[in-house]
């Protein structure tokens, strides 16, 4: 997942920020070089870590360290907030035109994945928004590009306008005629890939625009790009004024430093993500998650909060013990279950651990939680202790027990592995030491 | 589709290479020249700034500071009071993280293996690296092992027809493996040079697709156990420290010998090759600067440690 380990690197700086009461000027510059190191090592632009990390400091000296918290924990907070203020706090989504025909044109630097992207999108807006897309085919430039286009095209059951390697504006205007006549009410423009200093095509951009005014003109931006993001959605900006910005290949493990940069200088929202090659790997962007998965921590500040109010210590020390010794078992998840039930929502809990953002919350809803202890507590102690029993005859019986089916029986076996997985981790080098600080219930 | 005439501008080998190169060059040399002037002896302030210049290339953060220390201490010692002397130093510096200057020939025979991430230009390489080959007199095959993107094949088999090099092929979504290995039986058959081997573009983290370029290089190693095998990764010069994973990666899984670093002439000043080269010694071959088919230049590290300061 992207964005890993800013977190980590965030909260080991932070934790050099010691004792209680005021936060010391001292202190305060030692942890903000860390900040900056760690803003830096993510990729996010040399000058927005420069504001960010004076921003942070101001505030973090001028603050009254609210009893509840260490200095340390309130600088993450001031971060934190921050760092949302940055990103944005909600999700932008798509406008769409008052006119019947909404056009949106992808533009980009070479191999930022406009292409998957212009594909993905329309199979999205097709099954979710019940739109009628068409795909054009305007990048006349690089070889095969328009095959490229059609193949995906059709792997999303969404026609392709395409003319050749004509002069891109006129095949552009083409398309809009056809999707008047045909009832097509979304025209998705992939245009070519471009240096944002190459003149000539950038005019070619502003040509498209003037003749067939997009409704929004996206940014596709690869997420691994490095300090010249600023320049290149700068410039981008300045030229053809663009909405919004779509980040791919989130699912490499780059930090992202990109998303902030990029929000911070044009001050455009990030609207959607790529998150893998298939051509359903798309996903809204969610800048306060996002926010928060930048840090990597999470809401670590509530958590430390509920967990406080919600847990004894032996408790605590005991699932840590577990944790060590990797014996989590069923029997174990449904305690926790009473924990969790009573500090708030699991998909909440999920999204407040570190590390935690690699279940998506919304896999878990609360009724499922309900399911899941039923099942649990149709099963037999030993079954509890060791799932690696449970064949079909025994999943058939608990699913009956518990009024769900086979299926959703071994869904929950999935996901407590998926969990276990992740404890696994916690349970690895500096989780654990992480979870002692943190007295935490999981 | 004809697109011979379509790459976009297309320019002379030396103008593309010196307008290439002196945007990066301008972009750097006007900070230190700032800088510079700015300073007259030089503090810890401005061994900071100069930090800031090289970070702001995407040298990544532990190798700019190599850089600047390593700078500093010859600085003190030698008691230099003149910044302008500086850049000099900086940039045998970098060469230095480079890994100095080494003249590099491909062996003959060969197979080259292009690798990297989604989109870094690792087809373009191929066809340019096989249209340099062909005109050094060698005998070129290209494989289109890429059989997941959609119409990868058909732009390589373009590339292919620009090189006047034959490209061996399958139906999309076929094993990449068996393109592979027709490709070394061919390769053998005719008794050719050089065989380029373009492969689908792939994150590091992504084990299973990792493995399946692991798989490639087994092949190679069987059927051409004689024949020399480089292995190219392609590294967009705007990608950021990411392309330090990238470089970790796929040098365990596959075995890189070199990196291509594509896309230099954009804005971006490349800086991660420094930090790829110095922390893995890896070194980089050959750069990319531009869409065209002679926009290809066998790396120069003195003149790269120019561009940038
Ligand atoms: N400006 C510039 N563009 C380049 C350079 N090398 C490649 N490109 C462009 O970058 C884009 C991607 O190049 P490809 O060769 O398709 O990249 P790839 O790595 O094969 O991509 P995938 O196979 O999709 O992973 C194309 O539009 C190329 O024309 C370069 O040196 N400079
Ligand atoms: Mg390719």
């Amino acid at each position: 997942m992207a964005f890993e380990g800013l977190g980590e690197k965030l909260q080991g700086a932070l934790k050099k920020i010691t004792g209680r009461g005021k936060i010391g000027e001292a202190d305060l510059k030692a942890a903000m070089r860390e900040v900056r190191l760690a803003l830096l090592e993510a990729d996010v632009n040399f000058m927005v870590v420069k504001d960010f990390v004076k921003k942070v400091s101001d505030r973090a000296l001028g603050a009254e360290v609210q009893a509840s918290l260490t200095p340390g924990q309130q600088v993450i907070k001031i971060v934190n907030e921050e760092l949302t203020a940055l990103m944005g706090s909600s999700h932008a989504r798509l406008t769409f035109s008052s006119k019947p025909i909404t056009v949106y044109m992808l533009c980009g630097l070479q191999g930022a994945g406009k292409t998957t992207m212009a594909a993905k999108l329309a199979a999205l807006l097709k099954k979710q928004q019940s739109k009628r897309p068409l795909l054009v085919a305007c990048d006349i430039y690089r070889p095969a590009a328009i095959k490229q286009l059609q193949v995906v095209g059709e792997q999303v059951g969404v026609p392709v306008y395409e003319h050749g390697t004509q002069d891109p504006v006129l095949t552009a205007q083409e398309a809009y005629a056809l999707a008047q006549r045909n009832g097509y009410d979304v025209v998705i423009l992939d245009t070519a890939g471009r240096l944002q200093i190459d003149e000539e095509l950038m005019a070619e951009l502003e040509r498209i625009k003037a003749s067939v005014p997009p409704q929004e003109i996206l940014l596709v931006v690869d997420a691994m790009i490095g300090q010249e993001s600023v320049n290149v959605a700068k410039s981008f900006n300045d030229s053809l004024g663009i909405d919004g910005v779509i980040l791919t290949k989130l699912d490499s493990d780059t930090r992202g430093g990109a998303a902030l940069s990029i929000k911070a200088i044009t001050g455009k929202p990030i609207k959607y993500a790529g998150t893998g090659e298939k051509l359903t790997d798309i996903e809204a962007f969610h800048p306060e998650r996002m926010a928060s998965r930048i840090l990597g921590m999470g809401d670590m500040l509530t958590l430390i909060e509920r967990a406080q109010q919600n847990f004894d210590e032996k408790q605590a020390q005991e699932m840590e013990e577990k944790l060590r010794k990797q014996s989590f078992t069923l029997e174990d998840f449904l305690d926790q279950f009473e924990q969790i039930k009573k500090m708030g929502s699991m998909a909440e809990m999920l999204a407040m651990i570190p590390g935690g953002n690699k279940i998506n919350p919304e896999d878990i809803d609360e009724k499922e939680m309900a399911r899941m202890e039923a099942i649990i507590r149709s099963m037999t102690p030993k079954e509890r202790r060791n799932p690696d029993i449970l064949a079909a005859s025994r999943k058939r019986r608990i699913a009956k027990g518990s009024g769900t089916s086979v299926q959703q029986v071994n869904q929950l076996l999935k996901q407590y592995d998926m969990i276990k997985q992740l404890m696994k981790q916690f349970g690895g080098k500096g989780g654990r030491r992480r979870l002692r600080g943190l007295k935490l219930p999981l | 589709m004809s697109e011979e005439n379509l790459t976009p501008k297309k320019k002379g080998f030396f103008a593309h290479i010196r307008e290439g190169l002196s945007r990066t060059r301008e972009a750097l040399s006007s900070k230190v020249e700032n800088l510079i002037s700015y300073y007259k002896e030089m503090d810890d302030d401005f061994f900071e700034d100069l930090l800031d210049v090289l970070v702001s290339s995407d040298l990544g953060m532990k190798t700019a500071e190599d850089i600047v220390n390593r700078v500093r201490t010859q600085v003190r010692k030698e008691k230099v009071g003149d910044p302008q002397k500086v850049r000099q130093y900086m940039r045998d510096a970098i060469v230095e993280a480079l890994g100095g200057i080494q003249d590099y020939e491909l062996p003959r025979p060969a197979i080259i293996t292009m690798v990297g991430v989604n989109g870094t230009g690792k087809t373009t390489t191929a066809g340019k690296l096989a249209a340099k080959y062909k005109a050094e007199g060698r005998q070129v095959i290209l494989a289109a092992a890429d059989t997941f993107r959609a119409a990868a094949a058909e732009q390589l088999t373009v590339w292919a027809e620009r090189a006047g090099a034959p490209v061996i092929r399958h139906q999309e979504g076929s094993d990449p493996a068996a393109v592979v290995f027709d490709a070394l039986a061919s390769f053998k058959a005719r008794g050719a040079d050089l065989l380029i081997a373009d492969t689908a573009g792939r994150l590091h983290n992504k084990k299973n697709l990792m493995n399946e370029l692991e798989k490639i290089g087994r092949v190679i190693s069987r059927e051409a156990p004689d024949v020399s095998q480089e292995v190219f990764l392609v590294v967009d010069a705007t990608t950021g420290q990411n392309a330090l994973n990238q470089a970790r990666v796929f040098s365990e899984v596959a075995h890189v010998t070199g990196i291509v670093l594509t896309k230099l002439d954009s804005t971006a000043k490349g800086g991660i090759a420094i930090a790829i080269a110095s922390e893995l010694g890896v070194p980089v071959r050959f750069v990319g600067l531009g869409e065209g088919i002679e926009d290809l230049m066998p790396f120069d590290p003195v003149g790269f440690a120019q561009g940038i300061l």
